[in-house]
């Protein structure tokens, strides 16, 4: 809408979202503050200033060792992602580039399995893993993960590959293009940006889930959500090192997320909001 | 020729995530519809036997099922009311002309990419603790005594959570819907004195409709299964009063190693999930054209 506002007016909104905003973000922002707390200040009442120790980090690591849950969490999200986009890719392609009339059908079938609720097929699952051995394994997670996610990596795959236009291949053809020129010339640079915003938010969905990682590991190979959900008991974390462990498991999809709005809303809801 | 070798090319192209997907949905599912009609327990698997239904007339006959019905259906509608609702309101505030639109934005969005575990251990210590919480402070504060949140409402407790997870989710989609309203029109009506609740009511909410309806849709398959955010909080109690579904399956399989009650409980899950799913298959479906 260009149109003219007035200043105050623009002044009264702007003060109304910006509380609202504030008031949203606050237990985030609370928690990175607290997290540079010491453990005494976490617990003596509300305070926004910290005294900007690091002893939370140092010691969730070297009590915790936090890499651990750390790179388990990269192997799973990145691995499971990774797998997934090799299936998905050829098979979104070909369902966008060359259509048969059962495409539309595939498409909806494989929406489907994703409304299938996880905890339906927990009891097999985890039979599954403790007869196999998979069990606290990261292969395990990463083969779960990978089919869980890959019905929404078609979708996505499928709504980018479809807006690149078909005259360009036509174009190409009367050009004499190989076939393989085509695909290494001119339809893999456009389709690049619809594969790096897949990638993206299947690491943000791979990294945060928490059923089947809490589920499926114990101790050798449990993510950050499964390592944070083991201090739930009142002997575990304090305040501040809860806080600052917390922190370094959001900080690095926070970010990612903030660089993928407009992706969220079209991966999550199948294309149906653009 | 090269049609036909298309074709075929394609057809190999699709297959291996066509044969997955297939392996994914009907092997587990398979497996949990038969181990629902067994007697079969982890701890005593040598006693394993046919049940037929027993186990679905046990589960519809225990009174923590019906109470975990109830509050799956609480904890839906009531996240669904507090985000859709909260969710439209935001989204027209933001899309007003503001100073710092982009850092609103992201301020807003950010619970959404917060795991489930920690966005539940943050509400838990942090702001909701009856003693180092920052409701507590404010309650002391007006010299009120600070309230018990998770012991007193334990279900209230988990809905504010996930609806603080879930309302950046439904802030997003209506924001994108509402930035693609007409604005001459909404100009034109302007001009002619319709004032702001009928603008709203006749030109804004119609709008949304769909981005709405797709929001309660998506939202409800993932407030099904909530799982984390329970068990780092009430366990599902005290009682049963924060049990849903999903954490009462939960229970049965895992802690009570009891495989055939919760595979049980896993179909009545997928036939709950499968109503909702039919109908966003269509609201999806009619887009795809």
């Amino acid at each position: 809408m260009a149109r003219a506002v007035s200043t105050q007016t623009k002044i009264g909104w702007t003060i109304a979202a910006w509380i609202v905003a504030l008031l949203i973000f606050f237990p985030i922002l609370y928690t990175v503050i607290t997290s540079f707390k010491t453990e005494n200040e976490a617990i003596s009442g509300f305070n926004m200033i910290p005294s900007f120790t690091l002893d939370s980090y140092r010691e969730v690591q070297s009590q915790y060792n936090y890499f651990r849950p750390f790179m388990n969490s990269v192997v799973i999200a990145v691995g499971s992602t990774v797998l997934a986009l090799l299936v998905a890719v050829p098979a979104a392609w070909a369902m966008a580039f060359s259509p048969t009339k059962h495409t539309k059908d595939i498409l909806m079938w494989m929406l489907s399995t994703k409304m299938m609720p996880a905890v339906a097929v927990l009891v097999p699952i985890y039979l599954i893993f403790l007869r196999t051995g998979l069990m606290d394994t990261r292969i395990g997670l990463v083969i779960v993960l990978m089919l869980m996610n890959l019905p929404i990596v078609v979708w996505m795959l499928y709504t980018y590959f479809r807006e690149i236009p078909g005259e360009i291949l036509e174009a190409a053809r009367m050009d004499g293009a190989t076939l393989q020129q085509e695909i290494v010339h001119v339809l893999t640079p456009m389709a690049v940006p619809g594969i790096a915003s897949t990638l993206l938010l299947n690491v943000i969905l791979a990294w945060n889930e928490s059923f089947w990682t809490i589920q499926l590991t114990t101790t050798n190979a449990a993510p950050l959500s499964a390592f944070i959900a083991s201090f739930s008991s009142p002997q575990g974390l304090f305040w501040a090192k809860l806080s600052a462990a917390s922190v370094m498991a959001i900080a690095p999809i926070l970010i990612m997320g903030w660089f993928s709005q407009k992706q969220l809303v079209r991966g999550l809801t199948f294309g149906a909001v653009k | 020729m090269a049609t036909r070798q298309t074709q075929s090319l394609a057809r190999l192209m699709r297959a291996p995530a066509i044969i997955l997907l297939l392996i994914w949905m009907i092997v587990p599912l398979g497996m949990t519809l038969y181990y629902s009609f067994l007697n079969y327990n982890l701890l005593n698997p040598a006693s394993t036997s046919w049940a037929g239904f027993f186990n679905y007339k046990y589960f519809y006959t225990d009174p923590a099922f019906w109470e975990s019905i109830w509050n799956t259906l609480v904890l839906v509608l009531g996240v669904l009311l507090i985000t859709v609702i909260g969710g439209i309101l935001i989204a027209m505030l933001i899309d007003k002309p503001i100073f710092g639109q982009g850092i609103v934005r992201i301020l807003v969005i950010s619970p959404f990419f917060v795991m489930p575990p920690v966005a539940a251990l943050i509400w838990k210590n942090m702001i909701m603790h009856p003693s180092y919480g920052v409701f507590a402070d404010i309650a002391k504060f007006f010299g009120m005594s600070p309230v018990d949140w998770f012991a007193q409402y334990p279900l209230f407790s988990i809905i504010v959570i996930v609806a603080w997870q879930w309302l950046p989710f439904a802030t997003l989609i209506l924001l994108t819907s509402l930035q693609s309203l007409d604005g001459e029109q909404m100009e034109a009506a302007e001009m002619d004195g319709a004032p702001a609740l009928s603008r709203f009511f006749y030109l804004t909410l119609p709008h949304m409709s769909r981005a709405i309806t797709v929001v309660i849709l998506i939202q409800t398959i993932f407030l099904l299964g909530v799982y984390a955010e329970i068990l780092v909080t009430t366990n599902g109690g005290p009682g049963n009063a924060s049990t849903n579904l999903t954490y009462l399956i939960y229970r049965a399989a895992r802690l009570n190693f009891d495989i055939g009650g919760a595979a049980a409980g896993g179909i009545i899950a997928v036939v709950l999930a499968n109503i909702v799913a039919i109908f966003l298959m269509r609201a999806v479906g009619k887009n795809l054209d």
